[in-house]
C-alpha cells in the first residue's frame, strides 16, 4: 500500500523528505461547498450560534448554482391559485415514484416560506406588473389540480436565478461573519471506527497546505458529476468530490444510474438555455419543421417532465429527423416571442445563444440537444439532511455527524428525474433543514473527543500518490476516455448489451487510474494535481453509476432500457444502494425501500400510476 | 512612492517555445504569461500553438487544449465555462475580459494572455483577489431594512425592480477593478468600480432601508472620489454593465442629499 501509494518514494507522505504539515481546525459544523445548500446551511448554523466553517474548492459566488437560470418553484399562488399538494403530486409524478413522499411533503410544504426568505435577504426576483409580487413562470411537469391545468409556480430573476440567489445568500453569509476557507480542495473524510464522521482533510490551493478540520457535524454540499460525461451543461468543477469521499469511506451512493439529459444544451457547446425559454412560449420542431412534442405529450407538449422531452428529441433524431447537416440536433424557437419578453425576462440565454451558437433568439431558432444536466443520485439522507446507510436491517440508520446537501443528496425528492426549478428549491429547504437539525441536536463548543491517530493518513497518501503520479497516461487522456465511455454506453436510451460494455469499458478507465501521470509536483495552486483528484473522484462515480444501470432491468425516469421498456414496480420500486470498493472497482448493489408515506396527515400517499403528460 | 518601472524580479523574460501539435491542419499562436512561485525565477512568456480543429472555439477552450495536451503545468481558474461564474477573468489581447465567452475569432493573429494586470500574482494566469472580494464585502451586500418583515414577500413595483438591472448581474470577475487606472494606483483605498456597482445596487432598491448609512460609507475622497470617469471598467465589463454610470449616479445622490 505504502509503495503504491507513494510511487516507491518512501512510505510516509512527504513534502520534499519531509512530512507535510497539518494545520488543525475545530468547528461545531463543517460544510464542504459553497453553492446554494451549502451556503444555505452555513447561515443557518451561524444564526443557531454554532461555530460554522465552509471549505470550498472556488470562491462562493463561483460554484455551480450561478449557472441556474429559470428559477425557483414554490406554491405562492401570485400568478393565479395554487397549493403545495398540486406540487407534491407533479414532484412525486416527475420522480416517477421514486421520490420518498415524507421528504418530498417536506419540501413543497415549506417551499414558499424559503423563498419569501430569500426575497427578505433580497433577492431581485422579477415582479409582477400588477402588485409588485414575484413573478413566476410555468415549468415543464408543474400543474395544479393534480395534473388538469398549467401552473406558474416557477419564481425567476429574469433567467437568472441562480446567479441572483448565490450571490444573496453569499451576502447573508457576508452578514453573519460565516468563516470561509477558499480555493480550499477537501480530499477525504475523517472517519472513526464507530462509523462517525469526524470531519474532512482539505488542501489549501494557495500555499499548499493540509488542514484538518474536526467537527461534530460535516455537511457535504459538494453538487453533481455531471463532468463524468464529454458533454454536459455543468462546470468544469462539477466532480462530485463528496459522492467520492463517501464511496471511499465505504458507504454507499443511492440511484447512481438516474442521470438527466437536459433537452435543451445548445449543440457543440453544451451550454444550458433554460427551461424557462419554453416556459415563455418557446417549442422544439425537427427538421420538418413540426412541433413533434405534441404526438409525445398531447398535454403538457413542450412543457413536459425533462426525461420525456429528452426521449422524444432522441426519437426524432434517430428516426432521421434531425436538423443540421448531420441531422443530430433539434431546434429550439424563440423568434416568435415578443422581444420585449426576450429582453426582460430571457436576457442571459439570448446572450448565451448569441456567443455560444451564433445566433439571433429573435430571428432565427438555437441548435440544441439533450445534454447532462443533473444526478437525482448521491448520498442517501432523510429529509433533515443526516446520511442514511442501510445497518442490521434498518435501512434508514443514520451515519453520525454527517450530512449530505443539495445536489450531492438523494434525499431523495426527485426520484428517478427532476422536474425543472425544483433543485434550487432544494438546495434552500434542505439546507435550512440540516442547519435546523444542527441547531436542535448541537451544541455550540461541545468538547469533541480526540481525532484517531491515523486521521490523515489516507487522504495524504492520496494527495501523495497523485501529486508524484509517474504512469504513462496523463490525466487527461484518462479524464477523455471516461467521458467517453459515459457519453457513449450510459445516456439517454439504454440497453443492456451498451451498458455491459460501457460497464467492462469503464472499469478498464478505473484500472488505468493506476498508470496515471501528473506533471506538476508544485503545492502552489497545482491545478493539474486538482483535476486528478477530480478525475479520481469521477470515474469512481462513473463506475457506479454504470452498474447501477446495468442492474435495474426497468425503465423508469431519466432511466430508460429499451430491452425493458415498462416501469415495473413490482420489482424496482426501490432505492439502489452501491458500494465501490475502490481499491478493485468491486460494485456492491443493495436496496433500501422507497418511502411510501407522507410526512403528515394534511396529505395522502399519492398511489402509482401510469405517468402521461 | 511611485516605482516607474517594474522591479527586477517581476520583468518578464522570454520563456518556452513549446512544439507544435502534430498533424493539426489549422493551428493558433498562444503567447502566454508563466510564472511558478516555486523557482524564484523572473516571469516568462511561453509560446504554445492550439490545434484548432480539436478544440472548441474560445480563448478557454484553447488554454484547456493545451492543458490537456501540451503542458499540464499551465495554471488557470476556469469553471462554468459560460460567462456566469466568473472565474476565468483575465487579460487577453490587452483587454481584460472572461477566456470562456471570448473567441479566438476575435483576436488577430497571436492570442496574448496575461493576469488581470495590477494584482498579485499567485501562480501563471491566477491572481490573488482577497483585497478585492474584501471590497466587496465592505459595501455591505446585503438587504437591510427597519420595518417589521411581512409575512410574505417585499412589494416592488415592476418599475423599481427594472431598476436594479444594470447592477446585480455583476459576476465579481474583477475585469472592470483591475482595468481602471484609479485602482491600479490606489486599490488599498478606493473601492474600485465592482465593488461601487455593487453598492450602488443596494441603494437603488426600492426595499433596502439603509440608504443613508450606505452613502455615508462612500462619502469618502478616496473609496468613492477616486473614480475620474476614465470608463475603462465599463469597456471591460464582459457582462456589459456600465459601472461608471452607477458611480456618477452615487455621486449625484451625495450631492442631492445635500440640497
Amino acid at each position: 500500500m505504502a509503495d503504491n501509494a507513494t510511487n516507491g518514494k518512501g512510505a510516509a507522505p512527504s513534502v520534499n523528505g519531509r512530512a507535510y504539515p497539518i494545520e488543525d481546525h475545530s468547528y461545531d459544523v463543517v460544510v464542504v461547498g459553497a453553492g446554494g445548500s451549502g451556503l444555505r446551511a452555513v447561515v443557518g448554523c451561524s444564526e443557531a450560534g454554532l461555530r460554522t466553517a465552509c471549505i470550498t474548492k472556488v470562491f462562493p459566488t463561483r460554484s455551480h448554482t450561478v449557472a441556474a437560470q429559470g428559477g425557483i418553484a414554490a406554491a405562492l399562488g401570485n400568478m393565479g391559485e395554487d397549493d403545495w399538494r398540486w406540487h407534491m403530486y407533479d414532484t412525486v409524478k416527475g420522480s416517477d415514484w421514486l421520490g420518498d413522499q415524507d421528504s418530498i411533503e417536506y419540501l413543497c410544504r415549506n417551499a414558499p416560506e424559503a423563498v419569501y426568505e430569500l426575497e427578505h435577504w433580497g433577492l431581485p426576483f422579477s415582479r409582477r406588473e400588477e402588485d409588485g409580487k414575484i413573478y413566476q413562470r410555468p415549468f415543464g411537469g408543474m400543474t395544479t389540480h393534480y395534473g388538469k391545468g398549467t401552473a406558474q409556480r416557477t419564481c425567476a430573476a429574469a433567467d437568472r436565478t441562480g446567479h441572483a440567489m448565490l450571490h444573496t445568500m453569499y451576502g447573508q453569509a457576508l452578514r453573519h461573519s460565516a468563516e470561509f476557507f477558499v480555493e480550499y480542495f477537501a480530499i477525504d473524510l475523517i472517519m472513526d471506527d464507530d462509523g462517525r464522521c469526524r470531519g474532512v482533510i482539505a488542501l489549501n490551493l494557495d500555499d499548499g497546505t493540509i488542514h484538518r478540520f474536526s467537527a461534530q457535524m460535516t455537511m457535504l454540499a459538494t453538487g453533481g458529476y455531471g463532468r463524468a460525461y464529454a458533454s454536459c451543461t455543468g462546470a468544469h468543477t462539477q466532480t462530485g468530490d463528496g459522492n467520492a469521499m463517501v464511496l471511499r469511506a465505504g458507504l454507499p451512493l443511492e440511484d447512481m444510474e438516474f442521470v438527466q439529459f437536459h433537452p435543451t444544451g445548445v449543440y457543440g457547446a453544451g451550454v444550458l438555455i433554460t427551461e424557462g425559454a419554453r416556459g415563455e412560449g418557446a417549442y422544439l420542431v425537427n427538421a420538418e419543421g413540426e412541433r413533434f412534442m405534441e404526438r409525445y405529450a398531447p398535454s403538457a407538449k413542450d412543457l413536459a417532465s425533462r426525461d420525456v422531452v429528452s426521449r422524444a428529441m432522441t426519437i426524432e433524431i434517430r428516426e432521421g429527423r434531425g436538423v443540421g447537416p448531420k441531422k443530430d440536433h433539434i431546434f429550439l424557437h424563440l423568434d416568435h416571442l415578443d422581444p420585449k419578453i426576450l429582453a426582460e425576462r430571457l436576457p442571459g440565454i439570448t446572450e448565451s445563444a448569441r456567443i455560444f451558437a451564433g445566433v439571433d433568439l429573435s430571428r432565427e431558432p438555437v441548435p440544441i440537444v439533450p445534454t447532462v444536466h443533473y444526478n437525482m443520485g448521491g448520498i442517501a439522507t432523510n429529509y433533515h439532511g443526516e446520511a442514511l446507510i442501510k445497518k442490521d436491517g434498518n435501512p434508514d440508520h443514520v451515519v453520525p455527524g454527517l450530512m449530505a446537501l443539495g445536489e450531492a443528496a438523494c434525499v431523495s425528492v426527485h426520484g428517478a428525474n427532476r422536474l425543472g426549478s425544483n433543485s434550487l428549491i432544494d438546495l434552500v429547504v434542505f439546507g435550512r433543514a440540516a442547519a435546523l437539525r444542527c441547531a436542535d441536536m448541537l451544541t455550540a463548543g461541545d468538547k469533541q473527543p480526540e481525532l484517531p491517530k491515523d486521521s490523515a493518513d489516507k487522504a495524504l497518501s492520496r494527495l501523495d500518490k497523485f501529486r508524484f503520479a509517474s504512469g504513462g497516461t496523463p490525466t487527461a487522456a484518462l479524464r477523455g476516455r471516461m467521458q467517453h465511455v459515459m457519453q457513449n454506453n450510459c445516456a439517454v436510451f439504454r440497453t443492456g448489451d451498451v451498458l455491459k460494455e460501457g460497464s467492462k469499458l469503464i472499469h478498464e478507465v478505473f484500472d488505468g487510474t493506476s498508470d496515471i501521470r501528473t506533471t506538476d509536483r508544485s503545492l502552489i495552486w497545482n491545478s493539474d494535481l486538482v483535476e486528478t483528484l477530480e478525475f479520481a473522484n469521477l470515474i469512481e462515480q462513473a463506475v457506479v453509476t454504470v452498474d447501477s444501470a446495468v442492474n435495474r432491468t426497468e425503465s423508469r425516469g431519466a432511466h430508460a432500457r429499451e430491452d425493458f421498456p415498462d416501469r415495473d414496480d413490482k420489482n424496482w420500486m426501490k432505492h439502489t444502494l452501491t458500494w465501490l470498493d475502490t481499491n478493485t472497482g468491486k460494485v456492491t448493489i443493495d436496496y433500501r425501500p422507497v418511502h411510501t408515506y407522507t410526512l403528515t396527515n394534511d396529505v395522502s400517499y399519492i398511489e402509482p400510476k401510469a405517468r402521461v403528460y | 512612492m511611485v516605482e516607474f518601472a517594474l522591479p527586477k524580479n517581476s520583468k518578464i523574460t522570454e520563456g518556452k517555445t513549446w512544439p507544435h501539435p502534430v498533424r493539426a491542419k489549422t493551428e493558433r499562436e498562444y503567447r502566454v504569461y508563466r510564472w511558478n512561485p516555486d523557482d524564484g525565477a523572473n516571469p516568462r512568456i511561453d509560446t504554445y500553438y492550439v490545434n484548432t480543429d480539436d478544440c472548441g472555439p474560445m480563448i478557454l477552450d484553447g488554454l484547456i487544449w493545451l492543458k490537456n495536451n501540451v503542458d499540464a503545468t499551465l495554471t488557470f481558474r476556469r469553471s462554468c465555462r459560460e460567462g456566469i461564474c466568473g472565474s476565468c477573468a483575465m487579460n487577453i489581447d490587452g483587454t481584460n475580459t472572461l477566456a470562456c465567452t471570448k473567441a479566438m475569432s476575435e483576436v488577430k493573429g497571436t492570442v496574448r494572455v496575461y493576469p488581470l494586470p495590477h494584482m498579485p500574482v499567485v501562480k501563471d494566469l491566477v491572481p490573488d483577489l482577497t483585497n478585492f472580494y474584501a471590497q466587496h464585502a465592505s459595501i455591505q451586500p446585503w438587504l437591510q431594512t427597519v420595518s417589521p418583515t411581512p409575512q410574505k414577500e417585499w412589494k416592488q413595483s415592476h418599475d423599481d425592480r427594472q431598476k436594479l438591472d444594470g447592477l446585480y448581474e455583476c459576476i465579481l470577475c474583477a475585469c472592470c477593478s483591475t482595468s481602471c487606472p484609479s485602482y491600479w494606483w490606489n486599490s488599498d483605498r478606493f473601492l474600485g468600480p465592482a465593488a461601487l456597482l455593487q453598492a450602488q445596487r443596494w441603494i437603488v432598491d426600492s426595499r433596502d432601508e439603509a440608504t443613508g448609512e450606505r452613502l455615508d460609507n462612500l462619502e469618502d475622497p478616496f473609496r468613492l472620489y477616486r473614480c475620474h470617469t476614465i470608463m475603462n471598467c465599463a469597456k471591460a465589463c464582459p457582462k456589459h454593465l456600465n459601472p461608471s454610470k452607477a458611480i456618477a449616479e452615487i455621486k449625484r445622490a451625495l450631492v442631492e442629499r445635500q440640497v
